[in-house]
């Protein structure tokens, strides 16, 4: 980061997956996930949902990170960081992108970025199916 | 009539439109009607990106009561949603939705509102447009997914009075 800072991570998404996802990645990284913050969309409509991402995001350089790319949630991350060069979304967050991001949060924002999707997509991949 | 859905749900378009009934509805196209969205292009690119390959229009209310004939004679079959119950009762005056049914998605807290069901809040403007909507002989319940419990307007009524 230029100023020195760290980049904090904020997770929008359906139901208990943003808890789920910061729970999971506590337990596998400990304290690490400390600036991981869950926001989930259960019970809210979009003005609401945008309030509590804006006051997840707080003021500092912060990655939104989205499970879909439409719908509620990225809508509202899309919202969020709209025009703000200290925020950036990345879509279809998964649980090894998370693991990569706590520990690399002192990257320059557009570098964090490309690595957590190389990361991310890197990680989806199919087992061998038994038999073939 | 190939306005499959007329939806009021403030979200729009998102998951439970494009997943639940989406697929069970198979439309060829999504309507928003909306005077904000029809003259933001940024916004509408958001939206769009929910729906794969299926058009997506995006009409002011006025447009919509102009076009609304057309829709439901056309092959296409169409989703029509508004992000409020004061746009959809405008499309209903005049008995334009006269026969029709409009569904009750999602509406959630809001100045006023009283949660009716988990998806839905209302306030006394919004019982108003439904009333009138009804009197306008639109067929109104709530539902949030196809396969969930439909709720009538009386159902509805009862619980917001109670």
């Amino acid at each position: 980061m230029s100023d020195g800072a760290v980049v904090r991570g904020v997770v929008i998404g359906h139901g208990d997956m943003p808890r789920g996802l910061v729970d999971a990645v506590r337990h596998i990284a400990g304290k690490a996930a400390d600036d991981l913050v869950p926001v989930s969309n259960e019970g809210k409509g979009p003005a609401q949902l945008a309030a509590e991402l804006n006051e997840a995001a707080g003021l500092g350089t912060v990655l939104v990170f989205t499970d879909l790319r439409a719908g509620s949630c990225g809508i509202a991350a899309a919202y969020a960081c709209r025009d703000l060069e200290r925020r950036a979304v990345i879509c279809g967050v998964n649980l090894p992108m998370l693991l990569d991001f706590v520990f690399h949060r002192d990257l320059p924002l557009p570098e964090l970025v490309d690595r957590l999707v190389e990361t991310g997509r890197e990680a989806i991949v199919a087992a061998p199916i038994a038999g073939s | 009539m190939a306005v499959v859905l007329y939806r009021v749900d403030e979200r729009l378009i998102h998951g439970q439109v494009v997943i639940g009934w989406g697929h069970q509805l198979r439309p060829d196209r999504y309507i928003v009607v909306d005077d904000e969205l029809s003259a933001s292009e940024w916004e509408q690119d958001l939206y769009r990106l929910g729906v794969g390959d299926v058009e997506v229009l995006f009409v002011t209310a006025d447009e919509a009561r102009e076009q609304l004939g057309a829709w439901r004679a056309a092959a296409a079959r169409s989703i029509l949603l508004t992000r409020d119950t004061a746009t959809m009762k405008h499309l209903a005056e005049g008995g334009l939705l006269d026969g029709e049914a409009v569904n009750l998605g999602g509406l959630r807290h809001g100045p006023g509102r009283a949660e009716v069901l988990t998806y839905l809040h209302l306030n006394e403007d919004d019982v108003r447009d439904l009333q009138a909507m009804a009197e306008a002989g639109v067929r109104v319940t709530a539902r949030d997914l196809p396969d969930a419990h439909k709720v009538s307007l009386e159902t509805l009524s009862r619980s917001l009075w109670k």
